[in-house]
């Protein structure tokens, strides 16, 4: 295979880790929205570990975005 | 792509560094200036019904206060001076960073890695400075089976090691993502030809522009947020 497309290849490859940031922040979301939903009083304490799960969750899927930005210019 | 290049200002070399006044450098600058500016402003005469301005300088205080209280606890409250500051930067610098033609300092690496770089060794020294050698103890959990004890000290120290790491690409590859995903669907308008099919992807520009001001906000909100969960892992060891 031409070193080129293999790159390309990969860098598609790498960005494959943006699946699990979605599936991460789809079910941070679904699951406050459920607990919110069960107890409203608690909620508004529990937005700020909502964020932060879902700019941890978020961030995994952008170091694969790393990785293949590093891959196609590194 | 343009908006990540750097140009040098001012050209300076320092003992065969380049320190040369660059736009990024700029634009630090004037993060700081206007923090300090707005702050120094804003407080400049304080009254028991605070103005609108006044209001808003308590409230960002009195967030990252809360947000330190309830991670590290009273003995955090020494920190604060450090950990407001972090935000407010970072938070300046993502937001100076969505106004056009800006240049936004936090999307290189090398500026994130240098503020986790001063929060890794701040929280080590703080830690060794508590607890002397017993600061050792971080990487061994309590109730662990002998012969459990290297394996999972190794792994401790790996993810010990890696926070400069995870803290610093979080930042950059928010920031950066952020602007070339703007870059993109801005592109796409252009391509497409705003009445024949171009609305889309501008409305979509437009949402995803709202989405980084929140993404700026949350980032140095986040970026505190482990500084100040690693403080408290200096500060309380396992005892909190």
């Amino acid at each position: 295979m031409d070193p080129e497309a293999a790159k390309f290849i990969g860098a598609g490859l790498a960005c494959s880790a943006l699946i699990g940031a979605g599936v991460g922040i789809g079910s941070i979301f679904g699951n406050y929205l459920s607990g919110a939903l069960r107890n409203p009083s608690a909620a508004p304490g529990q937005f700020t570990n909502l964020l932060i799960g879902f700019a941890l969750a978020e961030a995994t899927g952008l170091f694969g975005l790393v990785v293949a930005l590093i891959i196609l210019f590194g | 792509m343009h908006q990540f290049e750097i140009n040098r200002f001012l050209k300076l070399d320092l003992f065969g560094l380049d320190a040369s006044f660059t736009n990024s450098s700029a634009f630090m600058v004037a993060a700081v200036v206007i923090v300090l500016g707005f702050l120094t402003l804003a407080m400049s005469n304080r009254s028991l019904v605070p103005t609108r301005a006044q209001s808003v300088a308590e409230m960002s205080y009195e967030f990252i206060a809360n947000m330190l209280r309830d991670n590290v606890g009273k003995a955090g409250m020494r920190y604060m001076p450090f950990v407001f500051s972090l935000f407010v930067f970072v938070l300046a610098c993502n937001m100076l960073g969505m106004l056009p033609y800006s240049f936004t300092v936090t999307s290189h690496i090398v500026v994130t890695f240098a503020l986790a770089a001063l929060v890794f060794v701040v929280v080590t020294a703080i830690g060794f400075a508590r607890h002397g050698l017993g600061y050792f103890r971080l990487l061994v959990p309590s109730g662990m089976p002998i012969i459990m004890l290297p394996m999972i000290v190794t792994i401790e120290l790996i993810s010990y090691l890696i926070r400069p790491i995870s803290l610093s690409v979080r930042l950059f590859a928010n920031m950066m993502a952020g602007h070339m995903l703007l870059k993109v669907f801005a592109g796409f308008i252009v391509s497409l030809g705003f009445f024949t099919g171009g609305f889309v992807p501008f409305l979509a520009t437009v949402a995803f522009t709202g989405l980084e001001v929140f993404v700026a906000f949350i980032q140095a909100f986040i970026f505190s947020v482990l500084t100040s969960i690693y403080l408290s892992d200096a500060v309380n060891m396992h005892e909190h």
